[in-house]
């Protein structure tokens, strides 16, 4: 692997509260440019929390987060952090891929429509760039032939893969992923990790949460155990998934087998 | 079996399934028994409908010479107009209502949950007569803002027709039901949808136009439809402050000729006609957002996907 000292994601003590229950407990991460990480953890460690925070569908309680550059949904001034305007964070956010757990694809709109939609409403491209570009993703993702099939018509797999265009049309520079594999039938787990790793190895920065251990194994580059709200350990995946430091790390591994 | 050219199976399953007896679908027996009694009930109530009317007193000469009259015909316009008038105005109305009520503000969400409670609360009879007697009241109604050149007014009586209070009732009266409505069908579209276009950089506006009412005009439809109608039925009440829609114009003639059950029947076989005509818009506007939902239900639909999808085709 080669560290570039551009970092694309950083996290700094970063809190998150809903309500009186704090579920991130301050959170410090870099992920450099490139760099694939795979977020591994109990139910309720505070994994989503954590992307969702990263792209501003949850705004921090406190912390900073900066994604390419850019401080994620604040604007600093010399005493406080200002929350942006609903157009700045929505400009800050579609630079920023997310794939999710229930694929959330638009259920009125065929494969194509669902992919061509944000780029033409929020990139402004025509309908022809639109299509052309949906197609070269779709295309991409192996579902060509599917293009005009609505999501009831697409199995678990192809919806999945889908989301993935979906995501990639805004040409983001990040990608976050939700255990996008969790919903699906064991056969189909497969076709979507493979469309992963193309990505990764295209060079693309992903975070993924995800409970595919062999998929963490072969293509992250580092791979973090968070507990109760914070990052308990982290490191190579040979280290973490293969010679843990931390006795929970251990169980839970042991657990997820 | 059904084969199909534009699949194809492969060579190997094909071949151990030559030997297999063809099969057809028939319909079972309890389906037969049923459809035979439901034939016999339609013709025993056909022939006692019929038997009815037949020995009614109706005078059908009259039905038939009032059916196109010319100001039964006005009456019918007017009543549709008045429908349609009412039905978009508190459709928009309603639509900032609901949002009103799903925003995050205290004052906005207060504001549109009073507006519901008072609407709703009192009689659309009671509502009519009050926008109708307005006068009684405000005497003259305008704006003026000091410091500028407007300042214009007129008389309440003046601006408040029949028309105009019918119209007045019957769309905020409508606005507070579909209000609710609306409201319903947007909280029936799963959260999940706006996060994914909000992820996307879409921005309110284009997550609610693009995204969440398409979907929740699924849930939005029926029970606006049904809405639809009985603001159709609800014009008749607007007789009352004497504006001569259908029902009222139809009062008019059989106060002079007395055919009163004529008369009524003319307007009934009106308004019949009138609600199968927007029952037949609705199917359609229904088809029109049941897009990409109803693909993967049903048996009509099983025909249409074994087109698309190998996997889901129905074999014998
Ligand atoms: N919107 C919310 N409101 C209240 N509690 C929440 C909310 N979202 C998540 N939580 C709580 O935060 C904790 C962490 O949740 P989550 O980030 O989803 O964990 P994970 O993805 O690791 O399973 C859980 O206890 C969950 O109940
Ligand atoms: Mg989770």
């Amino acid at each position: 692997m080669t560290m570039t000292t551009t970092s694309m994601v950083e996290l700094r003590a970063v809190r998150k509260s809903f309500g009186s229950v704090e579920v991130l407990k301050g959170v410090d991460l870099t992920v450099a440019a490139g760099e694939v990480v795979c977020l591994i953890g109990a139910s309720g460690s505070g994994k989503t929390t954590l992307l969702r925070c990263i792209n501003h569908l949850e705004s921090v309680s406190s912390g900073r987060i900066v994604v390419d550059g850019t401080l994620m949904g604040y604007a600093e001034t010399s005493k406080h952090l200002v929350e942006l305007s609903a157009k700045r964070i929505a400009g800050q956010r579609s630079n920023i891929g997310m794939v999710f757990q229930r694929f959330n694809l638009f259920p009125h709109m065929t494969a194509l429509e669902n992919v061509r939609m944000a780029p033409m409403r929020v990139r402004g491209l025509s309908k022809a760039e639109g299509t052309a570009r949906a197609c070269e993703l779709l295309e991409r993702v192996g579902l060509s032939d599917r293009q005009d099939a609505y999501p009831a018509q697409l199995s678990g797999g192809q919806q999945q893969r889908v989301a993935i265009a979906r995501a990639l049309a805004m040409h983001p520079r990040l990608m976050l992923f939700d255990e996008p594999t969790s919903a699906l039938d064991p056969e189909l787990v497969g076709e979507v990790l493979a469309v992963m790793k193309k990505l990764a190895d295209d060079g693309m920065t992903m975070v993924v949460v995800t409970h595919e251990m062999g998929f963490a194994r072969e293509v992250a580059d580092r791979v973090i155990f968070m507990d109760g709200g914070v990052i308990l350990e982290q490191g190579s995946p040979a280290d973490v998934l293969g010679n843990p430091r931390e006795q929970r790390t251990r169980d839970f591994l042991a657990r997820v087998g | 079996m059904t084969s199909d050219p534009t699949i194809g199976e492969a060579p190997v399953q094909q071949a151990s399934r030559v030997d297999e007896p063809t099969l057809t679908v028939r319909r079972s027996r309890a389906k037969t028994v049923r459809l035979v009694l439901g034939l016999v009930i339609i013709a025993l109530l056909a022939v006692l409908a019929v038997r009815l009317v037949m020995n009614s007193k109706l005078n059908f000469a009259v039905i038939r010479q009032y059916m196109f009259n010319p100001s039964i015909l006005a009456g019918v316009r007017r009543t549709i107009v008045l429908t349609v008038l009412a039905m978009a105005i508190g459709s928009l109305l309603g639509l900032l209502i609901a949002l009103a009520r799903t925003s995050s503000s205290v004052a906005l969400r207060s504001v549109a949950f009073f507006y519901a409670w008072m609407f709703r609360g009192t009689p659309v009879l009671v509502q009519l007569i009050i926008w109708f007697n307005l006068a009684l009241v405000i005497p003259r109604i305008g704006i003026s803002i000091p410091g500028t050149s407007i300042d214009w007014s007129a008389s309440t009586n003046v601006l408040i027709t029949p028309f105009v209070a019918a119209l007045l009732g019957l769309a905020l009266n409508e606005a507070a039901y579909l209000s609710e409505i609306i409201r319903a069908g947007i909280i029936s579209v799963d959260r999940g949808q706006s996060e994914a276009a909000a992820a996307l950089g879409l921005r309110t506006r284009g997550i609610m136009y693009r995204v969440v009412m398409p979907q929740a005009m699924r849930a939005i439809i029926p029970p606006a439809g049904n809405e639809l109608i009985t603001c159709l039925k609800t014009t008749s009440l607007v007789s009352i402050i004497s504006y001569s829609e259908l029902l009222g114009t139809a009062q008019g003639i059989y106060s002079v000729n007395y055919d009163t059950l004529e008369l009524l029947v003319v307007a009934s076989i009106w308004y019949l006609v009138c609600t199968t005509l927007f029952s037949i818009g609705q199917y359609f506007v229904e088809r029109h957002f049941g897009r990409g939902f109803a693909l993967d239900r049903g048996a009509r639909s099983v025909g249409i996907m074994s087109l698309f999808n190998p996997r889901r085709r129905v074999t014998s």
